[in-house]
Order: structure tokens, then C-alpha cells, then sequence
């Protein structure tokens, strides 16, 4: 989803900027508030920042014959709201940017925008309304997973599309050719992605739990013993 | 209880097969370019060049190298925070079922 260093024209790198950076800033304050408040999240708070570390890091094959990575960011959105992942997913791309050469400071913003803002917001969204019709938690996280890392590359689609609109068949068009590279390769690594997250909250229900009640995640059961959760 | 890694292992399998199966099933004949890479290539295929460099490209092996890098302390932290909640949850059940912590 990284839109490479120096292709958005200055206006579109100085106007993303300037959307994203009001999250990444309501995001750092809400890590330090969590941090502050609840000393004890730090190590969750840890553990969602290296779920987006990993997964960004591997380029997965993908039905389409080419590959792309997913992006994590679903985990950090459900346990402590969205506008934490915008401070850690900003994190993750200004080490991509500076040391891999993957997108890149003059993009930062607008991948910022779509990897750390929309789709954190789209996961969390797609979770509480699974939630709100009678959902159990791992659909809800599942969904969550799922929309944060498609929405993400839609986005991306979009703002490239924005910025590039075909000669002759307009914005529709360009939104058209993006999608086609990036959100086709992306379904079944959104899949895949929704599929790890289950995974993670399976094991976090199990030995987490007294952290998932108290974030609202799971009811505080009268437990006799630990262990079978729902 | 015995039901769980179950499910685990399933989701496991799940992921990897999901991966491995369009790998095999293509023979070989797929490239698996980045998706990333194809984009860039389709805009300097339209003439458009970028006008900022990356402050620092790291070529070939260096760059895999810092990848790995990358998915060596995601996974690391995640690993020990996973170990030190596991670790927890069996030191709490070892004293006496129940009491969970306020």
C-alpha cells in the first residue's frame, strides 16, 4: 500500500499531510494517556504495535501472481480504539521509509492516511457493528481484521487515482487500474490476516483475560476456574 | 480444554494453505511482484518521474536484511509479551483456582 517516495505531486504529499497529521497527534496523546492511566497496558499496547511491525514486514504471494503484505493494524484498533494504531502505524512507516526505501517521507502522510487512520477506523467500525447485532468477539475481530486491511488498499487506490487521473477515462478509470493492482491481490491476504487475528485474540482470551474485561471486550464472567473462554 | 490447540493448529494450517495452495497450484510461471513495484512502474510507464529520492536505499541483501530485521523484533516482542501473559495466567492458577487479580 506504500505509494513510493516523490510520485504524489506536492500539493497532494503537503495536502495528506495536513489530513493525517491531527490523527497522528490525537494518537500519540492517546498512547501516552493509556500508558499513564493503565501502566499495565503497556505490554498489549507493545504487543499490538509488533503485530503491525511483522505483518508489514512480509510480502505475501498472492492468488493474482503478485504480492503484496498485510497490515495489522486491526488488533491495536479493537483493544485500545483507533486513534492508537495512528501514532504505531505511523511509526511503522517512517522505519519502512527511512530505512527501506519503501514509501517514503514526502508520502508518509498519505500512506499515514489510509494505513493508520482509515483502515484502523474501518476495522474498529466493522468490529463494533458486529458487536452491536449480538456478534461474539472473534467474528467481530475477524471482520475488524478483514475491513482494516482491504479499506487500507482502497484508500491507497484512491488517493493514487486522486492524484493520477486517466487521460481519457477520468478519476473512475484510474480508481479502476489501482484497485485492480492493489485490492484484488489484497482478498486473500485480508483473509489470511482476519484468520491470524482470531488466532491472537484466541490465545489472548485465554491468558489476557482480566485486560480484554477491563477494555470492554469480554463481560467479567464470575469464573470459577481460568481458561474456556467463549 | 483439549479442543483449543485444536482449533489453533486448524487456524494455522488455515493461513499457511491459503498461502501455499495459489504457490503450488501455479507452477512457477507467476512473478510475485510487488504490488507496490507495479504501481510505481505504471506511473514512470505514463511518463510520471518522481521528484524526491528516498534518503536512503538499501540494495538487494541489505534491504531483505532489514526486512527480516523488521519481522525479527515485531515478532520478538510479540512473543514476549505473549510468554510473560502465559506465564502469568499459570502462576495465578498454581495457587489456588479462582482470585483472579482485582
Amino acid at each position: 500500500m506504500h505509494i513510493a517516495e516523490g510520485f504524489l505531486p506536492a500539493s497532494h504529499a503537503v495536502g495528506w499531510t495536513v489530513a493525517a497529521a491531527p490523527f497522528v497527534v490525537h494518537g500519540a496523546r492517546a498512547v501516552v494517556k493509556e500508558v499513564r492511566e493503565n501502566p499495565e497496558s503497556t505490554l498489549l499496547l507493545g504487543a499490538a504495535g509488533a503485530f503491525v511491525f511483522v505483518l508489514s514486514a512480509i510480502k505475501l504471494p498472492s492468488v493474482t501472481g503478485s504480492s503484496s503484505h498485510p497490515t495489522g493494524t486491526g488488533v491495536g484498533a479493537i483493544l485500545f480504539r483507533p486513534p492508537v494504531m495512528a501514532l504505531l502505524g505511523t511509526v511503522v512507516l517512517l522505519f519502512q521509509a527511512l530505512l527501506l526505501a519503501h514509501g517514503g517521507l514526502t508520502t508518509l502522510g498519505a500512506n499515514a492516511f489510509a494505513f493508520a487512520v482509515v483502515g484502523p477506523w474501518a476495522g474498529y467500525g466493522a468490529y463494533r457493528l458486529i458487536r452491536a447485532f449480538g456478534g461474539g468477539l472473534l467474528p467481530g475481530v475477524f471482520a475488524g481484521m478483514v475491513l482494516a486491511d482491504l479499506t487500507t488498499y482502497v484508500t491507497t487506490s484512491l488517493q493514487l487515482a486522486l492524484a493520477f487521473p486517466d487521460a481519457s477515462s477520468g478519476l473512475a478509470g484510474a480508481a479502476a487500474k489501482f484497485l485492480g493492482i492493489f485490492a484484488v491481490t489484497q482478498i486473500p491476504l485480508a483473509i489470511g490476516e482476519g484468520l491470524l487475528g482470531v488466532l491472537l485474540f484466541r490465545v489472548l482470551t485465554v491468558n489476557a483475560r482480566p485486560e480484554l474485561e477491563r477494555l470492554g471486550l469480554l463481560q467479567p464472567a464470575p469464573t470459577t476456574t481460568a481458561g474456556d473462554a467463549a | 480444554m483439549s479442543r483449543r490447540p485444536l482449533v489453533n493448529a486448524l487456524l494455522v494450517v488455515a493461513v499457511v494453505a491459503l498461502f501455499a495452495v495459489p504457490l503450488l497450484l501455479d507452477g512457477g510461471t507467476s512473478e510475485y511482484g510487488g504490488t507496490d513495484a507495479a504501481v510505481t512502474a505504471d506511473l514512470e510507464a505514463d511518463g510520471h518521474t518522481p521528484w524526491f529520492e528516498s534518503v536512503f536505499s538499501p540494495a538487494g541483501e541489505v534491504e531483505s536484511g532489514l526486512f527480516a530485521l523488521q519481522a525479527a523484533i515485531g515478532g520478538g516482542v510479540l512473543g514476549y509479551v505473549l510468554g510473560r501473559l502465559r506465564g502469568r495466567r499459570l502462576a495465578q492458577e498454581k495457587p489456588g483456582p479462582g482470585s483472579p487479580a482485582p
